[in-house]
């Protein structure tokens, strides 16, 4: 071996180590900045949280204390029956309940008929329904709103549920039909020479493989009807029709500066938003595929 | 066979374009209508021709502080939210340890209910026992009236607008895990370092999906309306006059709808120019594979 190989062989070796070093240095820079991240977005939620179990002295102190000392979760029950909570949960869940069940029942619909079907006119009506993604939803919001008024159904559900049985939103249709894309057409071919209908490949071939796809369209909807603020700002002016969202505001405007009870309300509004994403947090991995909007 | 499946399809695709009809192009046309009418919502409409258009751009400073304040809104908050979005999103395509942990962190306040969040930050934001300033006051620095003065209410509601940054960072993340992977060898074969990587593949293949993110984020901060509702109903002194919210405000605790609709029809012309003015500059700097 010559002197020069060897040199060579060590430089590579230490270019080799640097290379690694760095590689962790950046590998542990990324975690520390992962950590910061991740902290700053929950910190307003924690603080959220530790003021919710607090009584008002503590909530109060300056410094600020961490831990709630005593732990006063009784703040959670006087939150929920200071006002109609209970009323505003079954509103809630009487306008999701429909509207999760339409928007996924015409949305695959619509997507099936996009991404299975042979059709004249099929691509331009698609292109047609996809500029709506762009579409202001206030810019509709007044005539509508006339109209629902004309009709006598203002301070019903009726208009916040009515809409999601006409398609469900072109995002919900542009998920799918991509997802409905990724099937294998030999699947709907063997039905048909089976003397299948479309409608029998649409429920015997193409929903089954799709669960995760409508699962994440049913779950993205349901979070929508749960935060939905202005929809039923809008149309519902009884006390006794108010969802969860609008019966935040009502709650807040009574109770200014009851902070441990308001936390409270507010974690009661946000846990089970939470929880929806847990639950359906491994369906997302597998429905989503976002291939389609590039290009 | 083709006239069959044809039917089928329209059978199918009925709702989603009866829907189109019924509640999206119908309405835009009824707005553009109601717009040249003066309606107050108890009696019957009249025309007015353009005069609500007119009110609007000569005789209202409101329209105009609405528009500027949801400018400064729109063109501050879109950009930084695409910034972190994109440097989070790289952060969790680093293959680390504990990775679902981090995006959930990142992702859940997004799926928040506005109105929630809106509270939770009013109490972060609270002058005298919000978070914020205590931690302000522990590292000697001066307390701030975040949302409770003119000249910090607007940046203080453009802060909070990173903490729904959530679903834009998971497209952006997706977008990363589709740049093919021999695109980085080749870089490395060439003796690159990092900084080519993302200069020379990982920006120029995400480009579509900036462009995505970009005209999604931006409609949606032109709508920004629920924080203002809740958090300062348009203030202090109108700092925080979000368009949407001004436009609630007429149509429904003044009953101007005619005038509304002009406001609607104005906000709606100015996302189509600014969508077709990114998609025409998009040809300059987005990048398609397997077009060329």
């Amino acid at each position: 071996m010559t002197v020069a190989m060897a040199a060579r062989r060590t430089t590579g070796r230490t270019a080799r180590l640097s290379r690694r070093a760095r590689a962790s240095a950046l590998r542990g820079t990324a975690y520390l900045a992962c950590v910061a991240g991740g902290a700053v977005m929950l910190l307003p939620f924690l603080w959220m949280l530790r003021s919710s179990v607090m009584d008002p002295a503590q909530i109060f102190a300056y410094p600020p204390p961490w831990i709630p000392h005593p732990l006063r979760l009784r703040n959670y029950g006087d939150a929920f029956s200071a006002v109609p909570s209970l009323r505003y949960l079954l509103n809630t869940l009487t306008i999701l309940v429909p509207v999760v069940a339409g928007t996924v029942v015409t949305s695959a619909c619509a997507a099936f008929a996009f991404a299975r079907l042979r059709w004249p006119g099929r691509d331009w009506i698609f292109a047609l329904l996809m500029t709506t993604l762009i579409l202001p939803s206030v810019v509709i919001l007044i005539p509508t709103y006339l109209f629902w008024a004309r009709a006598h159904l203002v301070n019903t559900f009726v208009p916040l549920i009515l809409p999601a049985w006409f398609g469900g939103g072109i995002f919900n249709i542009f998920l799918l039909r991509q997802f409905f894309r990724t099937i294998p057409r030999e699947l709907d071919e063997a039905a048909y020479i089976d003397g299948a209908s479309p409608l029998d490949v649409f429920w015997f071939v193409v929903v089954p493989v799709s669960r995760p796809a409508l699962i994440t369209v049913a779950i993205f909807s349901a979070l929508a009807v749960w935060n939905d603020f202005l929809g039923p700002l809008i149309y519902l002016n009884d006390p006794n029709k108010f969802t969860l969202a609008l019966g935040l505001t009502f709650f807040t405007g009574e109770y200014t500066s009851q902070w441990q009870l308001l936390m409270a309300a507010a974690m009661m509004v946000i846990a089970p938003a939470a929880v929806f994403f847990f639950a359906a947090q491994r369906y997302f991995v597998q429905g989503i595929t976002l291939s389609g909007i590039k290009g | 066979m083709r006239r069959y499946e044809a039917a089928w399809a329209w059978f199918f695709a009925a709702p989603a374009v009866l829907g189109f009809v019924l509640f999206a192009i119908g309405p835009i046309a009824a707005s553009l209508v109601l717009s040249f009418t003066d309606w107050p919502i108890i009696s019957a409409p009249s025309w007015v021709g353009a005069g609500n258009y007119i009110r609007l751009f000569t005789r209202d400073p409101l329209f105009w502080q609405s528009l500027k304040v949801t400018a400064i809104y729109a063109a501050t908050s879109v950009p930084l939210g695409l910034a972190v979005a994109f440097g989070f999103a790289v952060l969790l395509n680093q293959h680390l340890r504990g990775l679902g942990v981090f995006r959930t962190a990142f992702y859940l306040p997004s799926i928040f209910p506005v109105v929630a969040s809106s509270v939770v930050f009013l109490w972060f934001f609270n002058p005298e026992f919000g978070l914020l300033n205590a931690g302000l006051r522990a590292a000697h620095l001066p307390p701030s009236q975040w949302v409770y003065s003119s000249a910090t209410a607007l940046p203080s509601l453009i802060l909070m607008s990173l903490w729904s940054i959530g679903g834009t960072m998971v497209i952006f993340l997706a977008g990363l895990q589709d740049v093919p992977p021999h695109l980085y060898e080749a870089v490395d074969i060439d003796g690159g370092a990092t900084r080519h990587k993302a200069l020379h593949v990982t920006i120029p293949m995400v480009t579509p999906i900036i462009l995505f993110n970009l005209v999604l984020s931006l409609i949606h901060a032109l709508q920004a309306f629920t924080q203002a509702y809740v958090m300062t109903q348009g203030g202090p002194n109108n700092a925080t006059l979000f368009y949407v919210f001004y436009l609630y405000r007429t149509a429904f605790a003044d009953g101007q709808m005619g005038y509304a609709a002009a406001m609607a029809w104005i906000l709606f012309v100015l996302i189509v120019a600014l969508t077709a003015l990114i998609f025409r500059s998009s040809r300059r700097w987005v990048y398609y594979e397997g077009e060329r």
